[in-house]
């Protein structure tokens, strides 16, 4: 876990000392993307059978100092967080890419992967919180980067609405240390489940839901985000749509699964028609939208909602079927991204209705084949097996409107993709355009990610089974409690 | 004082969400520094005025001495609602700069339009 958060910063602070040599500069990064998935991947490694590691930092035991906590969910993340940042570093050395050619660019993009991981990892709230900050505030400046009109008005609407989820967070960190005396995730579980949920616990979980809602762009404070992802440049935008309201949901999931269960308050069914009307909301966006990253970007927001809506049925089969969404969503949102980056760059528009001919790059198209047949939840691909486990999860809860939410929002999924493919891959190109020129790295990251799409929907059966074996342990909430205040510093 | 602070937290989160609502940049940047105050106090007021610090000698409360973990707390949250509203008033600014207006609801160019209709497709 040392490696997670120690080799970000490092890598930050000698891109930054290579601030006047952009080859050498991009080199670095990408060995510093490389070490810190080695360092992921040896996490997961060690926690796979099925530990939690706990580390107490400053040497003070549990409840009192502060721990990173690391288990099976955590560690999965991390290691797809860091495939995907492999990807996105390795496409942003294509011309096309023009913000991610400022120096700037690759070390905020390594101190966005130290805030990814950090959240990832820590157990206490308070520290969350400062994570998501060394996140946001990378991430602020990553997305006005480059500057122009449409960026700068996208950025002022992005930070500002993240600023207020800040503040909701920290106001929910304050009620809730006034009412239990403590920050530590495990240690509010622990008197939570013991002394039930007084309404002052309730109202501080109000707060912090609120704030985690807005920053995973849930309904009704979703608007920021299709108004401001798509001013990105192509890396930044896969970036972003992979990490940072994942990172929300993963706060979601950990504030009302392990800290406080919702099953009988009033913030359960609240949770599950938000998650509903962000589904129907964002894909019904998406349908009226011609620009292939504002499409992308509603999209995001709907399937937000899939993941929301397993976190709000609850239970072992639910959150299994959360845990594999996240997986699968993190590699084929941001490879759709880094392709229709791609697409755009090949034919010189983003409004789908120009573009066309763009079969022409097969391993392009054979890499937006993949990853919008997953989206749209074709089997055999990752994210059929995703959506049915989420509908299977709604069907076993009785939700039967939650079913055919979801049902038909896949079906305008699957509108929206052949929507793109008819008009910017199959039909003839309205104007001739000139090919881009090297852009084989960028080529070669969207065939890394679709091989990872595909290796999920290939291994559907053991990843469904340890998704079970975390969704259980998650519900159990005791292995994670007793793992963090039972550790020895 | 417990009253006074919560009437304090008020009256900023009234102010503050007051300003973010109005159409210009600057009430904008002014009212999220507002309702970051506002949280402070709130951190301050929740968790700070009782007599029971941390690492009281056998449990025992302290008269006169509070918990010190809300004021790190708050010291923390300070620096970094500094950080942010130094990033977010250059960006206002340039913001303001480039695009020659600080009407909020004039800025259209970033939100997506309804294009259900045919009309030409954008340059």
């Amino acid at each position: 876990m040392t490696g997670l958060l120690v080799i970000p910063p490092l890598t930050a602070l000698i891109l930054l000392a290579l601030w006047r040599r952009p080859r050498l500069q991009a080199a670095v990064s990408l060995a510093g993307m490389l070490a810190l998935l080695g360092a992921a991947a040896h996490l997961l490694q060690a926690v796979a059978p099925g530990g939690i590691l706990v580390w107490a930092v400053g040497g003070w035991p549990a409840p009192l100092g502060i721990v990173l906590v690391a288990d099976r969910l955590a560690a999965a993340l991390v290691t797809v967080s860091t495939l995907v940042g492999v990807a996105c570093v390795l496409a942003a050395r294509s011309p096309h890419d023009d913000p991610a050619r400022h120096p700037a660019w690759h070390p905020l993009v390594h101190l966005l992967m130290w805030g990814v991981c950090g959240a990832f990892c820590t157990g206490d709230l308070f520290n969350l919180f400062v994570w998501f900050e060394v996140m946001l505030m990378a991430s602020f400046t990553l997305i006005a980067l480059g500057g122009g009109r449409e960026r700068l008005e996208g950025a002022v609407k992005y930070v500002a609405m993240n600023l207020v989820s800040s503040v909701l967070f920290l106001c929910g960190c304050g009620i809730l240390y006034g009412v239990c005396g403590t920050l530590n995730m495990a240690d509010l579980a622990r008197i939570i489940s013991a002394a039930g949920t007084p309404p002052a616990v309730q109202a501080a979980g109000g707060c912090l839901l609120a704030a985690f809602l807005l920053k995973s762009a849930a309904f009704p404070l979703f608007a920021w985000l299709p108004a401001s992802y798509h001013t990105a440049a192509p890396a930044t935008a896969a970036l972003f749509s992979a990490l940072l309201t994942k990172v929300g949901i993963y706060a979601v999931l950990r504030l009302t699964v392990t800290i406080m269960p919702l099953s009988g308050t009033l913030l359960q069914p609240i949770l599950l028609w938000v998650a509903l009307a962000t589904m129907a909301v964002g894909v019904l966006g998406a349908a009226t939208q011609m620009e292939l990253k504002r499409i992308l970007s509603f999209h995001i927001v709907s399937q937000v909602g899939y993941m929301l809506l397993s976190i709000a049925i609850g239970g072992a089969t639910a959150l299994a079927a959360a845990v594999f969404y996240l997986i699968h969503h993190i590699l084929v949102k941001s490879n759709l991204f880094l392709i229709v980056g791609l697409a755009a760059a090949h034919g010189g528009a983003e409004d789908v209705r120009r573009l066309g001919g763009l079969r022409r790059f097969p391993l392009l198209y054979a890499g937006f084949l993949i990853s919008a047949a997953s989206l749209a939840g074709i089997p055999p691909f990752s994210g059929f097996f995703a959506k049915l486990a989420t509908v299977r999860a709604a069907a076993e809860a009785g939700q039967w409107v939650a079913v055919a939410v979801a049902l038909a929002v896949g079906f305008l999924t699957l509108y929206s993709m052949v929507k793109i493919h008819r008009e910017a891959f199959a039909k003839e190109a309205p104007t001739t355009t000139v090919p881009l020129a090297g852009s084989s790295w960028a080529t070669a990251a969207v065939l890394v990610l679709a091989t990872g799409t595909v290796l999920i929907g290939l291994g559907a059966g053991p990843l469904w089974r340890w998704s079970l074996a975390v969704g259980s342990e998650l519900a159990a909430r005791t292995p994670y409690i007793d793992a963090v205040l039972g550790a020895a510093p | 004082m417990s009253v006074l602070l919560a009437v304090l937290t008020g009256l900023l989160v009234a102010a503050g969400t007051w300003l973010v609502l109005k159409r210009r940049l600057l009430h904008l940047v002014l009212g999220i520094g507002l309702l970051g105050h506002a949280a402070n106090l709130l951190v301050f007021a929740a968790g700070g005025l009782s007599e029971s610090p941390a690492f009281a000698p056998g449990g025992t409360p302290l008269p006169g001495a509070a918990d010190p973990l809300p004021q790190a707390l708050v010291l923390t949250a300070i620096v970094i609602g500094f950080g942010a509203t130094a990033f977010l008033l250059a960006l206002a600014w340039r913001a303001f700069r480039t695009l020659g207006d600080d009407d909020l609801p004039g800025w259209s160019g970033s939100e997506p339009p309804l294009e259900n209709d045919h009309s030409e497709p954008r340059p």
